[in-house]
């Protein structure tokens, strides 16, 4: 795998700004769930579709694990942001990222003949941007930065 | 060259120097960035919120829900009838037979979305038996006896209470001591003499929309009821709705302005829908008691299983599209602005889908009660007209939406109320940006944690579309239930519920010229001083 090291000033600042970059997508949509307390994923849950529309209804069913789900999904998507923009503990947030965008992915898939309530900006056949966005982390993953810019420098670097 | 030789400097000595906290803490900074621009986006959004809430005056809070009681003597009810809503009746009274909770224990164990049998088994136990039923057809008779017996709300080989009794006639059933109170869920012909009869014997009465067949008979009724004092529920769920609570305070709050015109209708696209029943197979003059439902018909017909199973298809039996369907529509208005009685009714229609044999899997006899139906009830007193229009061979729903000069309404499980772009109250809020004709004022979903002037667009988007549930206390429940618990709670503390007999003679008047000015094909004008058509 390629270091931090390797990447020349372009490369390396291109890839910090595509890191914080997602990492504020994450941070904001964590940030608007805190501040609305009538936030529930059970809206989204209950309008997938697909392979494992099954799976979500199920959980949009359960009141308990609702609670859970809507609770790691905020906290999450927090945590993972803030991650990835001060690029602390930054692998990790990532690969939780990916898991997350998979979920998404899988209960809103673009593929054909389904529609969704949710209103999309675009037009989308397979590929959408929540798989772009995993595509982007699994990226971020291969070419990390955070050990040169970014607090795990400070946790990593050390002899 | 390589932008990093850092190794090579923390290798030298492991202190951190100056480069290095730059280097780690450089994005750091894009927090604070962050926090900024959140504060100034939700200080924007409450400024614009509250200033559109101080403007609407719209309370903030939902109506504090106090949960039906259901302490004190067990009530003991009878039912008459056990067909189609006679079932749903009993399911929402707490009461299923065996089979039926086996079937929804069986579906939902497949498939976990199917909520039937949990939903049944959390609704309140409104301490009540039934004590009686009576149905003129052996086998519904039977199922309402299984249903009644079935007090552990158990499927298949569940624990039995003992078995109610089975009245041949109602009047057997109403001078029967071991009665308190009848739901009626006979045909429409039945309502009013059987409602008359319990009224006089002293029996509290559940009754099944349309009030009556009849315009004579809604004189009768209301009298008979009030002279006995019973508690008297007409069987509008809709009453239950708790976005119907909101839309009153809007409109009493002048959101939408001066009321000038309403729009109300009904869709439904199948033979189920549009009354055409099956016809149980095990139905014939040895199993069904065809003398005495005929008994309040002027003419007597011949043994018809389909006049027996689809009597909503003639004008002996039912009240069509006017009592059966636009009375939940009326019902739903008249909670909301307590409109009363139309001055007026002309109405028209056909039966224009289901005209075959084939396509409406006919018997014998084609339907006398149009399919299409369409009515205009004016009340040039409070200046509106309410317009009424009804398939029962489209899908294609227009809501509800009451029309005002400041804006209009929409309402059905959710609320929203948007500003009309020529309205005089909010020209200045139009102008100045504060208010976005396209988007709504206010929006109201039951469930919700707390009440907001604006919810976002999708919570719009998944209430419109029925992803999210009527609520109350925090719990999904079933409107019917919650009428009957009402009904039930009245009877105890000696009240009337809310669609009381004042409530259902409006809707029964309102109906009856509906279906009068139909059939008469003329419009008809009701004297509210003399209370009589003229």
């Amino acid at each position: 795998m390629l270091k931090d090291r390797d990447y020349s000033k372009w490369q390396l600042w291109s890839l910090v700004i595509l890191r914080v970059a997602i990492g504020w997508h994450f941070l904001y949509e964590g940030i608007v769930k805190l501040l609305n307390p009538n936030w529930s994923s059970l809206g989204y849950l209950m309008d997938s579709k697909g392979l494992f529309e099954g799976m979500f209804h199920s959980i949009a069913g359960n009141a308990a694990l609702l609670n859970v789900m809507d609770f790691m999904n905020m906290w999450g998507l927090i945590l993972i942001g803030a991650g990835l923009i001060v690029g602390l503990f930054s692998r990790l947030a990532s690969i939780a990222g990916i898991v997350l965008l998979a979920f998404y992915y899988l209960s809103h898939p673009a593929i054909i003949g389904v529609n969704f309530a949710m209103p999309t900006e675009g037009s989308y056949l397979w590929v959408n941007k929540n798989l772009i966005e995993l595509l982007t982390l699994w990226v971020i993953v291969l070419f990390p930065t955070s050990k040169t810019i970014g607090m795990d420098r400070f946790l990593f670097n050390k002899k | 060259m390589t932008a990093m030789n850092d190794k090579d400097k923390n290798a030298s000595g492991s202190k951190m120097n100056r480069r290095d906290v730059l280097k780690g803490l450089a994005t750091v900074p894009v927090l604070g960035a962050m926090a900024y621009g959140t504060w100034r986006k939700t200080r924007q959004d409450h400024i614009r919120s509250h200033k559109l809430a101080k403007e609407l005056n719209m309370s903030a809070e939902e109506k504090e829900y106090t949960p039906f009681k259901h302490d004190g003597d067990t009530i003991k009810i009878g039912i008459i009838g056990y067909g189609i809503r006679g079932t749903q009746l009993m399911k929402a009274a707490g009461f299923a037979p065996p089979q039926t909770i086996q079937g929804w224990k069986e579906d939902g164990a497949r498939d976990s979305r199917n909520k039937r049998y949990s939903d049944f088994l959390e609704q309140d136990d409104l301490n009540i038996r039934v004590t009686g039923v009576c149905d003129l057809f052996d086998v519904h008779a039977g199922n309402a006896m299984a249903a009644a017996a079935n007090i552990g709300r158990e499927g298949a080989g569940g624990q039995m209470g003992p078995a109610p009794k089975r009245y041949r006639t109602y009047q057997e059933m109403l001078a029967s001591d071991e009665i308190d109170a009848v739901i009626i869920a006979a045909p429409d012909h039945w309502h009013a003499q059987m409602t008359i009869d319990a009224a006089k014997a002293g029996k509290h009465v559940y009754a099944e929309k349309g009030f009556t067949l009849t315009m004579d008979e809604t004189y009768a009724v209301r009298d008979a009821v009030k002279a006995s004092g019973i508690s008297y529920q007409l069987g509008h769920q809709g009453r239950q709705t708790e976005s119907y609570l909101k839309a009153k305070e809007a409109i009493d709050k002048k959101l939408i302005g001066k009321i000038n015109l309403i729009e109300v209708c009904t869709n439904r696209n199948s033979a189920n829908g549009a009354w055409v029943y099956d016809i149980h197979p095990d139905a014939n003059p040895n199993t069904v008691d065809w003398t005495q439902f005929e008994e309040p018909c002027e003419i007597k017909h011949p043994w018809s299983p389909e006049r027996f199973f689809r009597w909503r298809c003639w004008w002996d039996y039912g009240t069509g599209l006017s009592g059966d369907l636009l009375t939940h529509e009326f019902d739903a208005i008249n909670q909301i602005l307590g409109m009363g009685i139309p001055t007026s009714a002309s109405a028209s229609g056909g039966v224009y889908f289901w005209k075959d044999k084939q396509r409406g899997d006919y018997v014998n006899e084609i339907r006398e009660v149009p399919d299409v139906w369409n009515a205009v009830l004016e009340y040039p007193d409070l200046d509106f007209s309410i317009l009424y229009s009804a398939s029962l061979a489209s899908n294609h729903n227009r809501g509800k939406t009451i029309m005002g000069h400041d804006g209009s309404m929409e309402l059905g499980n959710s609320l929203t109320v948007y500003a009309d772009r020529q309205s005089t109250r909010y020209a200045e809020q139009i102008k100045s940006g504060l208010i976005d004709p396209e988007l709504p004022i206010y929006t109201y979903i039951p469930g919700r944690k707390n009440v907001d002037s604006v919810a976002t667009a999708t919570e719009q988007y998944f209430a419109a579309r029925g992803l999210l549930y009527t609520y109350r206390g925090g719990r999904r429940v079933d409107t019917t239930h919650l009428h009957v618990a009402e009904w039930i709670q009245s009877i105890r503390e000696g009240t009337q519920p809310s669609c009381n007999i004042n409530q259902a003679f409006e809707e029964g008047v309102a109906a009856a010229m509906g279906i009068m000015a139909q059939r008469e094909n003329r419009t008809i004008f009701w004297d509210k001083d003399k209370e009589e058509i003229v």
